[in-house]
């Protein structure tokens, strides 16, 4: 089974978030990058698929600037076969379009069975690029799964929804975003590492175009927080709070 | 072009709930804010178009009621491709979603089908030079966005809890439509086959007015009846929640955490319990409206982000809570 894994390069979860100048892009000044959370599990299920099958590859496809390597390289330290890098440069900003649109050229060339991707990038949070990609390629789409089997060509997945969990089935090829729960991703070990140097980067200049209709204008530090009121210690401090919860706030 | 919107309002029974009032009352207020009419389309199972009567009341010029028998409703590729052919037929320039799991696949599979520009997860809305400029916020609450979508249609979902349903009288023609169980064929879809029930009594936590969320200050999962006790105590409007590392450590299932990698939320009272604030926590529920933390650390980071705060010992502090929830709420 042939698998793409999309990973997108991200801002560390515990990173700070500083507008840069431009008001638009981030201070990207000791940033820790990394690959999206969402992406290590759609990755760790691409490489799962793979042995499942026993037969195939998986192939990791990042859009962005050249410092995605970073990524791919580390993907290919966890076992991917290959991996492709689509560069554009910074002057392209966060599109969910462009994104979807750069990866869709590359994927639609090869022989794919499964397409995985994180159910969003903690960064942009948008959660489109999946429903683009899926209708770009002309395949079904299974959203934020948290279990997947394949046999046969078809597929089920499992994804959590109000009030419960809604089991989806469908042919492949196709694409599925992945949701926390679906796997617990591996760590690298210093065999992969060594072997990821021998293993393919391929660089391509990204296609995909902006539809030019949904603009940055602003990327600002949420307004700051008042600092709060501290009733005390203890249990008389929790009898207070329900008091206030109840007679100042109205909110129980 | 004017400002006709509609607003996506999914149910699961016969009563309309509040992220379809919230959808209702976003897409009224951008209609009038632009001049435009506001129609509602209700999508769910048997019993949908009582739920679609009641929409009227918050402002729905117009509703369409899609009755589905079975899981109907539930196939997404079928919601997506009515809602899109009613948007080809309406010409409605700005499509109103909730940001519900099936509220916002459903939006994204609409803006795929149309090429329609989408924001999701939005707090804030302005019409500005004639394009909907929404504020979204970004790197789970670190930072937010403010997006300028132009043209039409254009589609977004809007944050659960953050727009007060606003009563409000619309011209409320109620319409069945007919849904052409074949639309989504003939295209490779996916089709939900399944659906297993969870907690009927509690919430989910991304949809809950008032959210309970424990950390590792309680010690271990054996500990959480004392969690469950409080959010019995607050009523059917309180879910449970959880931290990243108490669902990493197995204490509590996956659908629970708040945080960067679980869910963003933003309820009217957020309840952290244990919980000492990590960076990824704090993105995933600080817009909420009100915050509550309960912590034995005085320095821990959830006091920097609290409206209020008790510090103590969890097992003390959680009873003594709870009982006093009880004596206000029963009291009153």
């Amino acid at each position: 089974m042939n698998v793409i894994a999309c990973i997108k390069r991200v801002p560390d979860s515990a990173a700070r978030i500083r507008p840069a100048a431009d008001g638009k892009s981030i201070n990207a000044a000791g940033v820790k990058f990394v690959t999206s959370p969402f992406d290590e599990l759609a990755l760790e299920e691409a490489l799962r698929q793979r042995d499942e099958a026993g037969e195939g590859t998986v192939t990791a496809i990042s859009v962005g600037p050249p410092e995605c390597a970073d990524i791919l390289r580390s993907a290919l330290a966890l076992g991917a076969d290959e991996a492709v890098l689509l560069s554009r440069g910074e002057e392209h900003r966060l599109d969910p379009v462009m994104a979807a649109g750069a990866l869709a050229e590359e994927i639609r060339e090869c022989a794919f069975d499964l397409v995985l991707t994180g159910k969003q990038a903690i960064d942009d949070e948008g959660g489109q690029a999946p429903a683009l990609l899926a209708e770009a390629l002309g395949v079904p789409f299974a959203p934020a799964a948290v279990a997947l089997t394949v046999e046969d060509g078809r597929a089920v997945a499992r994804r959590e929804v109000e009030g419960g969990l809604e089991m989806l089935e469908f042919d492949l090829p196709a694409v599925v975003s992945v949701d926390k729960g679906i796997n617990l991703p591996r760590y690298p070990n210093l065999k992969g590492i060594m072997a990821a140097k021998r293993k393919p980067l391929e660089v391509k200049e990204a296609a995909g175009r902006s539809t030019g209709r949904l603009e940055l204008v602003a990327l600002e530090e949420p307004p700051p927080k008042g600092a709060g009121r501290i009733l005390g210690e203890g249990p008389d401090a929790a009898r207070e709070l329900a008091h206030v919860l109840r007679e100042e706030e109205s909110l129980i | 072009m004017s400002w006709s919107t509609l607003a996506f309002a999914q149910v699961s029974q016969a009563v309309v709930n509040g992220t379809a009032r919230e959808v209702v009352t976003v897409a009224r207020g951008i209609a009038q804010a632009g001049g435009g009419e506001t129609t509602a389309m209700v999508w769910g199972p048997r019993g949908a178009t009582e739920a679609g009567r009641e929409l009227v009341g918050f402002g729905a010029d117009k509703v369409y009621c899609c009755e589905l028998p079975g899981l109907e409703w539930r196939q997404p590729d079928l919601a997506a491709v009515t809602v899109a052919k009613l948007i080809k037929k309406g010409g409605y320039r700005v499509v109103v979603f909730p940001s519900t799991a099936r509220g916002a696949d459903v939006a994204a599979r609409t803006a795929a089908l149309l090429s329609a520009p989408m924001a999701s997860n939005v707090v804030s809305w302005e019409l500005v030079d004639d394009t909907l400029e929404v504020v979204r916020p970004v790197f789970a609450g670190r930072a937010t966005a403010t997006v300028r979508l132009s043209g039409g249609p254009v589609l977004i979902t809007v944050r659960s809890n953050v727009f007060s349903p606003r009563p409000a009288q619309g011209a409320g023609v109620v319409e069945t439509m007919a849904v052409e169980a074949s639309s989504a064929e003939g295209r490779r879809g996916v089709r939900v086959t399944g659906f297993e029930e969870g907690r009927r009594d509690r919430l989910s936590v991304g949809e809950a007015p008032i959210v309970v969320s424990g950390g590792r200050g309680l010690g271990g999962p054996e500990n959480w009846g004392l969690i469950e006790d409080l959010a019995e105590a607050l009523g059917p409007d309180a879910a449970l929640g959880a931290s990243r590392a108490v669902v990493d450590a197995g204490w509590r299932p996956h659908d629970e955490q708040v945080g960067q990698t679980g869910k963003t939320v933003s309820p009217n009272l957020y309840i952290a319990v244990g919980i000492s604030g990590a960076i990824q926590h704090l993105a995933g529920m600080r817009t909420s409206k009100r915050i509550v933390a309960i912590n034995r650390d005085p320095r821990a980071p959830i006091f920097g982000v609290a409206d209020y705060g008790v510090v103590g010992d969890v097992f003390e502090v959680l009873p003594a809570l709870t009982e006093a929830v009880r004596e206000v709420r029963e009291g009153g």
